[in-house]
């Protein structure tokens, strides 16, 4: 398997006069397959932001190392390539747009790397495009909703074309609609444009459209497989401090009443078909 | 009379402007001390214009609230008494800390209310209690507080001026899971000890279903559907069709039900295991 991340034998530690809070990551690895669409599931403080950080260099590990396309992320000559290839995005929207015109903050990376004008423009409508919001190029972004300025911030990395984005918790401050938005199109860019997509999030049902969900505790792996694998393991994402889908919770409690329903299921339609065998045959 | 009354409140931004938009509309309901009432709606619906005239942060430009029978507004000058009555968390309330310990910062509401030392000093540990913060964080600065730690003392600040009502605008909002429970947790219990009425902005369905007694919908600048939250989240159709989500577990049951099921409708986990069970036994639908 071809992967565009490999992370080895990662220690990470923040500076801090309190040494034995401070160790996030020990000796920690990890790879992402090139095109994956890969979920990060973890609560605050289980090691999944500091994670993030390493993937495009934002953070230098301690020990080990974090390699982007062979490139060592500590080796300051490839800085530039490994964030153009490895784009951001985080949690809150407002943080993260700079100018008063979708269009412009968008076209802030490409101007920064000093491209021609021309392609710039190609890019950021290119991008815009590709998120859904090419109708508010001339819009202020803060006029936008949640789900639409985190779209913004999205197309703002991908007007730098990368091959992988990272996102942190890019829905937790988003409603319903603003979070499905963010979510189709990261499904899109993954099926469309081969990129790959790293997804942090403590929302189980956005591990839906994932190839692989990993799941992390106190800075270590937990669990790492399918969605549905990983919904079947009831006992470690509950240790994990994770909240079961309603539908997945239902089934684990009947099981454990003893009767007989499937596990790993995840979707509404999967949970009625569950339930129907045990509602019909008593009538 | 209802302890909160509002009646027939209307606001528009930006009147006799080209970018006049009229936030909302005619909106009237009650609630009575000690109840917990969620607010849903999308982004835009008109939720936080309604919650900041609550409190008086807004003015009425027609409509009117009345607290206690009385007119809010009724005397202009005590509008400041009424924010005192009426706290209002807003959303992200950790942005809003700004003192050097967290003590100071939770004392900042009481303070301004004319307290005594010793009053203030009280609530403030009564407060902290309440949202479940150590006595040792009151020491510290509240900017090295974990996230969940800090929206606490946020909040704790509110509770410590002991509003008999309540607001908070989406309190769980970018938390994890435990953050959020304990959030919930903490507001039900301020309740129970304080018998206070509690408003809770939110956009989970979910969440507003473990404490909600009662459910306001918005939409568009309008009260939607309003009710005990049972009749609310049985229009399931309508609440989609406002870009709200029913809980997943209600959509559930509502497609068993089309298969000719008889079972009653449920919106918690709790809820759909009992259903369940007592269909099998064969007992009528709790």
């Amino acid at each position: 398997m071809d992967n565009i991340i490999e992370v080895k034998n990662v220690t990470f530690e923040y500076d801090s006069a309190d040494t034995s809070a401070r160790q996030v990551l020990r000796n920690f690895s990890l790879s992402i397959a090139r095109g994956s669409f890969t979920v990060i599931l973890g609560h605050n403080g289980s090691g999944k932001s500091t994670l993030a950080k390493l993937l495009n260099g934002l953070y230098k590990p301690t020990a080990g190392a974090v390699t982007v396309d062979g490139m060592d992320t500590a080796d300051e000559a490839h800085e530039i390539d490994i964030k153009r290839k490895v784009g951001m995005v985080f949690q809150n929207p407002d943080n993260q747009l700079v100018a008063s015109v979708v269009e412009e903050d968008v076209a802030f990376g490409p101007e920064n790397l000093g491209m021609e004008p021309a392609e710039i423009r190609l890019r950021v409508d290119e991008a815009l495009k590709a998120v859904d919001m090419y109708d508010y190029r001339k819009s202020a972004p803060h006029k936008l909703s949640g789900g639409q300025k985190q779209r913004i911030a999205i197309a703002g990395v991908i007007a730098m074309q990368p091959e992988c984005i990272v996102l942190d918790e890019p829905t937790a401050m988003l409603d319903p609609r603003g979070r499905s938005e963010v979510l189709d199109t990261l499904v899109r860019l993954n099926r469309e444009k081969g990129i790959t997509i790293v997804l942090i999030t403590h929302y189980m049902n956005e591990t839906e459209p994932a190839d692989r969900v990993l799941v992390m505790h106190d800075g270590e792996v937990i669990d790492d497989g399918r969605p549905r694998e990983v919904f079947s393991h009831i006992d470690t994402l509950k240790r994990a401090g994770l909240d079961l889908p309603q539908t997945t919770d239902l089934l684990y409690r009947l099981r454990q009443a003893g009767l007989s329903v499937p596990e790993g299921v995840l979707t509404v339609e999967e949970c009625v078909q569950a339930l129907l065998p045990l509602l019909t045959e008593v009538r | 009379m209802a302890f909160l009354s509002v009646e027939n409140l209307t606001y528009t931004y930006g009147q006799n402007t080209p970018f006049e938009k009229t936030a909302i509309k005619d909106i009237s309901f009650s609630a009575e001390k000690g109840e917990i009432i969620g607010l849903i709606g999308h982004t835009g619906s008109g939720k936080s214009t309604l919650v900041q005239h609550l409190n008086g942060l807004i003015k009425p430009q027609s409509g009117q609230i009345l607290l206690d029978g009385t007119d809010i507004w009724a005397d202009e000058k005590k509008i400041r008494e009424i924010r005192f009555r009426v706290g209002l968390v807003f959303q992200y309330p950790e942005y809003q800390l700004f003192e050097e310990t967290v003590e100071k910062d939770i004392a900042f509401g009481p303070t301004n209310m004319g307290l005594s030392p010793e009053e203030i000093k009280a609530r403030v540990y009564a407060a902290a209690q309440s949202v479940g913060l150590r006595e040792e964080l009151l020491a510290q600065s509240p900017f090295d507080l974990s996230g969940g730690e800090k929206r606490r003392a946020a909040i704790a600040g509110v509770m410590a001026m002991q509003p008999e009502i309540l607001i908070f605008d989406e309190p769980t909002a970018g938390l994890d899971p435990a953050g959020r429970d304990q959030i919930l947790e903490n507001i039900v219990k301020y309740r129970d000890a304080t018998g206070a009425t509690i408003l809770i902005v939110s956009h989970s369905m979910e969440d507003m279903a473990k404490v909600a007694e009662k459910i306001l919908v918005m939409n568009h600048g309008s009260l939607a559907l309003s009710g005990t939250t049972e009749s609310v989240y049985a229009q399931a159709d309508a609440l989609v069709g406002m870009g709200l989500n029913v809980p997943q577990i209600t959509k559930v049951f509502l497609a068993l039900r089309r298969f000719g099921i008889d079972l009653p409708l449920v919106y918690t986990v709790d809820g759909a295991f009992d259903a369940i069970l007592s269909f099998r036994k064969g007992g009528a639908p709790v």
